[in-house]
């Protein structure tokens, strides 16, 4: 019951696995070219910008989740990073003219090097103090942003143009964009499972499980902490510089804290530390925000009220309750 | 008035008296947070939806039943605080034995209810609240003029923090808690009822929140979402001062306080931020916190 009750260990969060048998690669195999699969189709029948939206904050999720699932670091500021790139690459494309893919490498540079400001402090407190420094840092570039002249405070930045990936495919178009959107995506989702797949992820489930059994064995865990924070940093805001190109806007909502709330929120729903959690968890909050937009202050509450019946009967979320029901990983 | 680095003797004061004020609600609200840490080991995220109630259940007291604002400032927090013994009994109590983290998302969803909840029945616009009657005007101190009410909230705080001190650090009431904070298992076995203990201390962190919320209802407006921002400096407060004491929560708030409201005078674009940069050195040089212990 208190922090010096060292007897009781805390229950995990995330899965704890090995590395990767074969069946199980086989498995990942199948399912990344299934959601492949969905993707394509998806379009088809649902809206293209909705799936663009959801693509983007599932990609949001997914960089969070790096942090949660596999790190065990609650950042209660992921919106920084988020807003942040979706601000940057919204002024490059918009003020200096950029091409897309410039303005998006900017954003996401911008994030990553935030992303080391905030990682280098906050990873010197754990636990708790680590989400509450994220969450206080988030809020200092949430004003930040709300003073800085290029991000034109309440109004944000309207109108931003799409323009000409490399200078020529036109992405005004929303199904060249979708293209484009839906290989960023998968490319950055298997980026990420690398990640977690490799050596430096299993490090990190040392680091999650035993930190100072890790650090003897002679792994400097705050570097891997401090390289994950960089990188769930420049991934979120991979996702916010997409999503400005998808909405056309960036503002102050995209940096607030309830953004970093949305990402945990898709995360939690989805299941924490599992690879195809964060996009379930996107497709149902997203669309409960699309469906539920008239309703006002009640997505509000409908939020709070699946964060207090995830946390306490749905730890799993949808996807780990699935991967236990089916003895697989997800 | 004399002129010191072009800023007039009166805005100074005047601005050291806000940021006093400020001190005393970010005391009082961290002081409940280090309380409810120290035995629950739970960040409660609720603590700002908790204040912002203190300041509804005082509007509603005097706009439903006619209760006017010396009531309300004892009402308020039983009521609210009952309200967080039923929160504890019913959800948080079930988390105790998980990560920390699972304590914090938890709080942090029953925030975004409670803030929902009001925004939908009472919008965002927020209402005013009347200062009592024996707390209007106020004095000509000769340097700046000092509105009771504005007087009256700095002591009344003062009292408050004082007296949840003197409450833990020297009765035997705080002495049971504070056995029980060090080691609960072993202050049960010693035939204190704990889980009680741990009920009633929530309900008296939330209970202060609740009463920061009545103070602060004839100075704010009384709106759903008063309690979102000042939680998040709250916090930043928390990481300065750490929470291992009680002296430590009330000097760190009122003197970040201070600090904001000399920034408003001398670099107003930086006053927003002020504190969470002090939060920023704070952690390179002294990681732990300025009166924290190394856990």
């Amino acid at each position: 019951m208190t922090a010096h009750d060292a007897s009781a260990p805390a229950a995990a969060i995330g899965p704890t696995s090995a590395s990767l048998p074969r069946e199980a690669m086989a498995t990942y195999r199948l399912l990344f070219l299934g959601l492949a699969g969905l993707i394509v189709v998806a379009p088809l029948v649902i809206y293209p910008v909705f799936v663009m939206t959801v693509l983007c904050f599932a990609l949001f999720a997914c960089a969070f989740n790096l942090l949660l699932g596999y790190a065990g670091l609650l950042s209660f500021g992921h919106a920084a990073f988020f807003g942040m790139a979706a601000y940057v690459t919204g002024h490059a494309a918009k003020v200096w003219g950029l091409t897309p893919e410039l303005a998006i490498l900017l954003g996401v540079a911008a994030s990553a090097g935030l992303g080391l400001v905030v990682g280098a402090l906050a990873i010197r407190r754990q636990g708790i103090y680590f989400s509450m420094i994220t969450l206080a840092l988030a809020q200092m570039v949430f004003f930040f942003c709300l003073q800085a002249k290029f991000t034109h405070g309440e109004d944000g930045i309207q109108a931003i143009p799409r323009g000409a990936l490399f200078g020529v495919i036109d992405l005004s178009d929303d199904w060249a964009l979708y293209v484009f959107i839906a290989v960023v995506f998968m490319a950055a989702l298997l980026a990420l499972f690398r990640i977690v797949h490799s050596p430096f992820g299993q490090v990190l489930k040392a680091i999650r499980e035993n930190e100072p059994r890790a650090i003897s064995l002679g792994y400097d865990a705050a570097r891997y902490k401090l390289a994950t924070f960089v990188l769930s940093a420049g991934f979120a805001g991979l996702a916010g510089s997409l999503k400005a190109l998808v909405s056309q806007i960036a503002t102050l909502t995209d940096v607030h804290w309830s953004m970093s709330g949305e990402a945990i929120l898709i995360t939690l729903v989805g299941g924490v530390g599992t690879v195809f959690g964060p996009i379930v968890g996107s497709v149902i909050v997203i669309a409960m925000q699309n469906y539920l937009a008239q309703l006002g202050a009640w997505v509000t509450v409908a939020q709070g009220v699946i964060f207090v019946v995830c946390v306490l009967a749905f730890r799993e979320g949808i996807v780990g309750v699935l991967a236990r029901r089916l003895k697989m990983r997800l | 008035m004399i002129p010191f680095l072009d800023i007039s003797t009166q805005a100074l004061f005047g601005q050291l008296l806000l940021g006093l004020i400020n001190g005393s609600f970010y005391a009082m609200l961290s002081l409940g947070l280090a309380v409810i840490f120290g035995l629950l080991n739970i960040i409660n995220f609720t603590h700002g939806a908790q204040y912002m109630l203190g300041a509804f259940a005082a509007w509603m007291l005097l706009n439903y039943l006619g209760i006017g604002y010396w009531w309300a400032l004892l009402l308020a927090p039983l009521i609210v605080g009952a309200t967080g013994v039923v929160l504890e009994r019913l959800l948080i109590s079930r988390l105790y034995k998980l990560d920390h983290i699972y304590g914090l998302l938890l709080t942090f969803g029953l925030a975004l209810i409670i803030q929902g909840l009001l925004r939908n029945q009472y919008g965002v616009s927020g209402m005013p609240y009347a200062m009592p009657k024996e707390l209007m005007g106020g004095r000509n101190l000769g340097f700046m003029f000092l509105p009771n009410y504005r007087a009256w909230v700095i002591v009344a705080s003062v009292i408050v923090c004082f007296g949840t001190w003197f409450l833990i650090e020297r009765t035997r009431l705080g002495a049971y808690l504070r056995a029980a904070t060090e080691n609960a298992a072993l202050t049960q076995a010693f035939g204190i009822n704990v889980p009680l203990l741990v009920t009633l201390t929530y309900g008296f962190g939330v209970g202060l929140a609740a009463l920061a919320g009545v103070l602060a209802a004839p100075i704010y407006s009384v709106n759903p979402n008063m309690g979102a921002d000042i939680i998040i400096v709250v916090f930043a407060v928390v990481v300065i001062g750490g929470m291992g004491s009680i002296l430590g929560a009330i000097v760190s708030g009122f003197s970040l306080g201070l600090i904001e409201g000399l920034t408003k005078v001398f670099y107003p674009e930086a006053s927003t931020t002020v504190i969470f940069v002090i939060m920023a050195i704070v952690l390179l040089v002294k990681p732990a916190g300025l009166f924290g212990r190394t856990a």
